[in-house]
């Protein structure tokens, strides 16, 4: 990447397989699915009755009660795990370093379930009885808005939107504007709570989910010739990018550095990748290129992988234009066969897995994948997690519209 | 049954997040229970479903202690 040099230096997670990030990824190592019955509201007229909740889940461990009333569960998830991210970090921001310290933390949806309370409340009591708090506890930007607020953060307050892109973009976004200059720190990610009625409804109806009732935890099959539809998940995953010299001059552990960064558009379907999966591919290039970094560098492909018929192919066709031979050295494993998609909050979450598996030299499973595809003859990491030495690793999301992002990381050195 | 006054008590308690015995009837919601702008709005509206009237909007912004709340509901209920 151009211009100053991008780590890691804190993590935060919330998820169907844990909130914090030790409980998350051992649960990961072991491929053990977070997908279970859908509890929140009455799913029995649904084609579709299970998802990927968190559970055990306290807002107010991190905000008072009468804050987290105005908020969408997706603002709770994305500060929840920020603020973890930040604790994580050892980062204190004080009046010398606030307005160099920025948050960039989306949603693909937003205040969806919030939408739907506001609603109903007018249909019942017409305009009066809409909340003041209507708008702010559901706009996407309200994670950004309330963690500025929260932490004292003054630097850039963004939210990046691309569907299920989202999080990947405002990891990636947010490095370059470290790398330029505009801030010394950024506090990046997504944050979902998609698995409200019409949000469940909504997908349902595209015939994007796996209608899989029976077996919620076999749901999620990347690859796997059973596969029939993605799985709708909530939570976030969030990041604290540093600049080296920041990072190194405070004495902070550093994960990774973020090596690269890539974007591209399909131009092609609303929902479909193209079959060739030419923009997931372009998207992978142009990160390799942006990291400085060869085909034969990469180790680990922490995927898109949604378990849909169309799109897992595609990224795999695409992984094989980007790295020619070197695509049947490296390993690719889709984490969403067991956390399920989180949408906005993907690429968060699997930015995280994507770090740990490097720190820990372990390539997290692709579960369920019982009987691949003919054609998908790559190491998809099967069934259960392996040992293997990782110096640098890639993790892509691809969302609707034919919006694309891959970000690179790799070990630090000098 | 409790009073108007238990009642009112109970819902400002809960909208602005405060202890009861900060509730006492002089307190002012902006100035004392550290209600903002939109904080006074919903509380007006949390007493206009639990008592079941609808508080005009000038009427509204004269509500701004426990006692003038108070107040409004006991007189509304009277007519």
């Amino acid at each position: 990447m151009k211009g100053r040099r991008v780590v890691v230096t804190g993590m935060g997670i919330v998820s169907p397989v844990g909130n914090t990030i030790e409980q998350a990824w051992q649960n990961i190592v072991a491929g053990k699915s977070g997908i279970g019955p859908i509890t929140r509201f009455d799913v029995e007229a649904f084609p579709v009755r299970f998802g990927g909740e968190v559970r055990n889940f306290d807002i107010e461990q991190y905000i008072i009660r009468k804050n987290a009333r105005k908020m969408d569960p997706f603002i709770h998830y994305g500060i929840a795990a920020a603020m973890d991210a930040v604790g994580d970090a050892g980062l204190e921001i004080n009046e010398a370093n606030a307005e160099r310290v920025g948050v960039s933390v989306g949603s693909g949806i937003g205040g969806i379930f919030s939408i739907e309370e506001g609603h109903k409340s007018y249909l019942e009591g017409g305009p009066r009885k809409i909340s003041p708090f209507f708008i702010p506890s559901a706009i996407i930007n309200m994670v950004s808005g309330n963690l500025s607020i929260l932490l004292g953060a003054k630097g850039p307050n963004l939210a990046t939107v691309t569907a299920c892109t989202t999080a990947t973009h405002n990891i990636g976004l947010s490095a370059r504007l470290i790398a330029y200059g505009d801030a010394d720190v950024m506090i990046a990610g997504g944050a979902e709570f998609g698995t409200t009625p019409t949000g469940l409804g909504g997908f349902a109806a595209a015939r994007a989910l796996s209608t899989r009732n029976d077996d919620p935890q076999g749901a999620s099959r990347p690859w796997d010739q059973g596969r029939d539809g993605f799985v709708l998940s909530d939570g976030a995953g969030v990041l604290v990018l540093e600049e080296y010299e920041h990072a190194k001059q405070r004495g902070a552990n550093i994960y990774a550095e973020l090596a690269g960064f890539g974007m591209s558009g399909d131009a092609h379907h609303m929902t479909l990748p193209s079959d060739t999966g030419d923009g997931a591919s372009r998207c992978m290039t142009q990160a390799l290129n942006d990291a400085g970094l060869n085909a034969q560098d990469i180790d680990y492909v922490n995927a898109h992988g949604t378990s849909t018929k169309a799109g897992d192919g595609a990224e795999l066709q695409a992984v094989k234009a980007s790295f020619g031979e070197h695509a049947y050295d490296l390993a690719v494993s889709s984490t969403k066969s067991m956390t399920g998609h989180l949408l906005g909050a993907a690429g968060g979450i699997e930015a995280i897995f994507t770090v740990l598996a490097m720190r820990d030299g372990i390539l997290p499973p692709t579960i369920n994948l019982e009987e691949p595809d003919e054609e998908f003859d790559l190491d998809l990491v099967p069934l259960e997690a392996r040992d293997q030495p990782i110096k640098a690793a890639l993790s892509n999301s691809f969302g609707f519209g034919g919006t694309n992002g891959t970000v690179i990381f790799a070990r630090l050195s000098d | 049954m409790s009073s108007i006054e238990e009642r009112v008590k109970k819902i400002v308690v809960e909208q602005l997040g405060v202890k009861e015995d900060e509730v006492t009837s002089e307190a002012s919601f902006v100035d004392d229970l550290g209600a903002d702008s939109l904080d006074t709005v919903e509380l007006v509206m949390a007493l206009e479903e639990e008592f079941e009237c609808e508080i005009p909007d000038e009427e509204a912004e004269k509500i701004t202690t426990v006692q003038q709340a108070i107040d409004y509901v006991n007189r509304h209920l009277d007519q």
